[in-house]
C-alpha cells in the first residue's frame, strides 16, 4: 500500500491535523466539510453525481486530484533548500551584434551594481539572471550557477525560485491587511506557524521606512516607502531565494543602506540596477553596461569607499529633513551641509 | 498539426502570450494559424494581423459560445490542414468560469494573470484546473510575495499542471512556452475526440428565445434555486 492509499483512509480529522495545509483542497475545490469523521474516500465517494459534474468531475478524478495536491504539497515541503556558492555571467553580445567579452563570477554575500544609461540594458541583464539564460534570449548570454549550467526544470519551478526580484513597477494588489498578508506569504511557503515571523518582518520594514505601519493597516494603502520597505523585509525574512535582483528604487524613500544590510545578512546575492551613488558604491563590484552589453566591471576603489561614509552622512541629513517635514516641522538648515 | 487551446478570463493576456510565443515559433520555421472565438465583437483579429499572423475570428452571437466552439472547432481544423499550417492555436475568453473548451488529447493552455486576486483560481473551473499548462502573466507590476502567493493557489487548483510566468509585453517566458507547444502532440482530426469536460446544459426555452418570466414559460431543462 503506498502513502496515497493511506492518506484517503484517514478520516477528515485526522488529515487535518497532520497536514494543515489539506484544508486547501477542500477550499480551493469548493468541497464542503460536514462531518469529520468519515475518512476522504468516504467523504468522496458521498458526493453527488450533480455536484461533481458541476465542477466537471467525477468521484475518480477527485480522489486523483487528491493524491496528485498531497503529493505536490508534500514535495514543496520536502525540497531541499537551494545550495548556491556562485553565479557565473558569460557574454553575449551587445545591440549591435558585436560579442560582449565577459566571464564574471559572483558570490553569495557579494553586492553588484549595475550602472549605465536609460536603454542601456540593466533590466535585460537582470532579466537574463532571472532566467537563467543558455543564450536563448536576445543578448545570447549564458548564466551559469555554481560553476555549471543549472538543470532546465529549475526555470518552472514555481514554489522555489532562485531569484527574487524588487522593482519600481511592483505594487501590492491583494485586498488583505499587512498581518494577513506575511501570514498568506508564509503559508504559500507552507509554515504554519508564522506570528514570529510576521512581528520580525513588520519591525525591520519599520525600520526601513520613516512613516510607521502596522500588522492592521491595509496592505494597498501603504505609500511607496512603506511598499518597498516591506517587499524588503519580507524578501530578507521569508524568501527562500539566494539571489535578489532590484530594479532602481532609489525614489522610494526608504533607507536603502539598511534595506541591503538587511538583504545581505541574510546570506544573498544582491544585484542592483541604479543610478543612485550611495547604492552604487555599497556594492563591491560594478557592471558598466552600454548598447546592450556589459563594457566593464569597476572594482569600488578604497577612495570610493572612503567618500561612502560622506556620502552616507548626506543621505542621513537628507532623511532627517524628510522626517521633519513630514511632521510639520521647520527646517534647520545649519552648516553640516557644507564641506 | 497541433491543436492548442488558449483559454482564460478577458484580459489575462492571451493574445499578448500567444504573439510572443508565436515570433518563438516563427523563428523555428513553423506555420502557425489562429482561431479567436468570442461572443459579439473582437479586435484581437487586428492584433493578429498586425504581427503578420493568419487568424480566423468565430463569433458565436446569441449561441452559447462554448457550444459554438464545439460545433465548429473541426471544421477549423480541416482549414487548418488545407493552409497546411504546423500548428493552430485557438485562444476564446473563459465566458463563464466553468466551462472550458479543452480536449482530451490537444495541449490545453489557461493563461491568468497576478492581477486577479487569490481567491480567482478557487473561481475558475475546469479551463484552469484541467489545464496541461498554466501561464501566469502580469508578473511584473505585483510584487514577488503575491506572485509567489498566486502561484502555490494555482499550484493547489491545478496539481499536475505545468505552471510557467510569461511577461505579456516583453516576452520573456514565450520561449519556454513556444517549446512546450513544438512538443505537443500531433492530430489528424478531431472527430472522435472528446471534451475535457461536458459542456454546460442548457436547453430551456430562454436558449430557444423565450423572452417572457414566469413559471408557465419555464420549460425543457430547468433548474431551481434553494431560497430557504
Ligand atoms: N504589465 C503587463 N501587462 C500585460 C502583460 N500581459 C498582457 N498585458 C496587458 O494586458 C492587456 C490585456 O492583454 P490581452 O493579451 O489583450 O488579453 P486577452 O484579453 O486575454 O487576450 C493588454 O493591455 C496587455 O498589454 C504582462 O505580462 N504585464
Ligand atoms: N544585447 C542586447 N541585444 C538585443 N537587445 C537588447 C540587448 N540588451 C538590451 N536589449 C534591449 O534593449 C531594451 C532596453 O533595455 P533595458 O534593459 O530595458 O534598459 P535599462 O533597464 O538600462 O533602461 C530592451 O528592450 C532590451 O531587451
Ligand atoms: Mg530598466
Ligand atoms: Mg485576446
Ligand atoms: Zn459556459
Ligand atoms: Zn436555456
Amino acid at each position: 500500500m503506498n502513502e496515497s492509499d493511506l492518506l484517503e483512509e484517514l478520516t477528515i480529522k485526522d488529515l487535518l491535523d497532520k497536514y494543515p495545509y489539506s484544508k486547501e483542497f477542500f477550499n480551493i475545490n469548493g468541497l464542503p466539510i460536514d462531518d469529520v469523521k468519515i475518512s476522504i474516500r468516504d467523504y468522496i465517494n458521498s458526493l453527488g453525481y450533480v455536484f461533481l459534474e458541476d465542477m466537471g468531475l467525477n468521484q475518480e478524478d477527485l480522489l486523483k486530484r487528491f493524491r496528485s495536491f498531497m503529493d505536490r504539497m508534500k514535495a514543496i515541503r520536502e525540497e531541499p533548500a537551494f545550495n548556491i556558492r556562485d553565479i557565473t555571467i558569460l557574454g553575449g553580445r551587445n545591440k549591435s551584434e558585436k560579442p560582449e567579452e565577459i566571464d564574471l563570477k559572483i558570490c553569495i554575500g557579494e553586492i553588484i551594481c549595475i550602472v549605465g544609461p536609460t536603454g542601456s540594458g540593466k533590466s535585460r541583464l537582470l532579466a537574463d539572471i532571472e532566467w537563467m539564460a543558455q543564450r536563448d534570449t536576445p543578448t545570447r548570454r549564458q548564466i551559469l550557477i555554481n560553476g555549471s549550467v543549472p538543470p532546465r526544470d529549475w526555470r518552472f519551478s514555481v514554489e522555489h525560485k532562485l531569484v527574487a526580484q524588487l522593482s519600481q513597477n511592483m505594487n501590492f494588489v491583494m485586498d488583505v491587511s499587512v498581518g494577513e498578508f506575511i501570514t498568506l506569504h508564509a503559508q504559500s511557503r507552507l509554515i504554519d506557524n508564522s506570528e514570529i515571523k510576521t512581528q520580525e518582518i513588520v519591525f525591520h520594514a519599520n525600520q526601513l521606512s520613516g512613516e510607521r505601519f502596522d500588522m492592521n493597516t491595509p496592505l494597498t494603502s501603504l505609500s511607496g516607502g512603506q511598499s518597498r520597505a516591506l517587499m524588503v523585509a519580507d524578501t530578507a525574512f521569508l524568501s527562500t531565494s539566494p539571489i535578489v535582483l532590484i530594479d532602481e528604487i532609489e525614489n522610494a524613500g526608504i533607507n536603502r543602506k539598511k534595506a541591503l544590510e538587511l538583504l545581505i545578512g541574510q546570506n544573498k546575492i544582491v544585484l542592483i540596477a541604479t543610478h543612485d551613488p550611495l547604492l552604487a558604491l555599497m556594492g563591491n563590484k560594478r557592471i558598466v553596461v552600454k548598447n546592450g552589453g556589459i563594457k566593464k566591471v569597476i572594482n569600488t576603489t578604497s577612495n570610493e569607499k572612503k567618500g561612502l561614509l560622506r556620502l552616507t552622512e548626506i543621505d542621513n541629513i537628507l532623511m532627517k529633513y524628510r522626517e521633519s517635514l513630514r511632521n510639520g516641522q521647520l527646517l534647520e538648515i545649519g552648516d553640516e551641509l557644507l564641506c | 498539426m497541433k491543436l492548442i487551446t488558449v483559454s482564460g478570463p478577458p484580459s489575462s493576456g492571451k493574445t499578448s502570450v500567444i504573439i510572443k510565443s508565436i515570433g518563438e515559433l516563427k523563428d523555428r520555421h513553423l506555420k502557425i494559424g489562429v482561431l479567436k472565438f468570442d461572443c459579439l465583437v473582437t479586435d484581437d483579429d487586428n492584433l493578429y494581423a498586425a504581427q503578420n499572423i493568419d487568424s480566423r475570428v468565430g463569433l458565436s452571437g446569441s449561441m452559447c459560445p462554448d457550444h459554438f466552439f464545439v460545433s465548429n472547432i473541426d471544421d477549423c481544423l480541416n482549414w487548418a490542414i488545407g493552409q497546411s499550417y504546423d500548428i493552430l492555436i485557438s485562444e476564446s475568453a473563459g465566458l463563464c468560469n466553468r466551462c472550458s473548451p479543452h480536449i482530451k488529447g490537444c495541449t490545453a493552455v489557461c493563461v491568468i494573470d497576478n492581477l486577479m486576486g487569490i481567491n480567482t483560481p478557487k473561481k475558475i473551473g475546469p479551463m484552469l484546473k484541467m489545464a496541461d499548462i498554466v501561464v501566469i502573466t502580469k508578473g511584473d507590476i505585483v510584487s514577488q510575495a503575491e506572485r509567489e502567493i498566486f502561484a502555490l493557489k494555482i499550484r493547489q487548483a491545478n496539481p499536475d499542471g505545468i505552471i510557467l510566468h510569461v511577461n505579456g509585453l516583453t516576452g520573456q517566458g514565450a520561449g519556454e512556452l513556444a517549446t512546450l507547444i513544438e512538443t505537443a502532440t500531433e492530430i489528424e482530426t478531431l472527430v472522435g475526440k472528446e471534451l475535457r469536460i461536458s459542456m454546460p446544459s442548457a436547453l430551456c426555452s430562454y436558449c430557444l428565445g423565450e423572452t417572457v418570466i414566469g413559471l408557465n414559460k419555464q420549460m425543457g431543462n430547468v433548474r431551481k434555486m434553494k431560497l430557504d
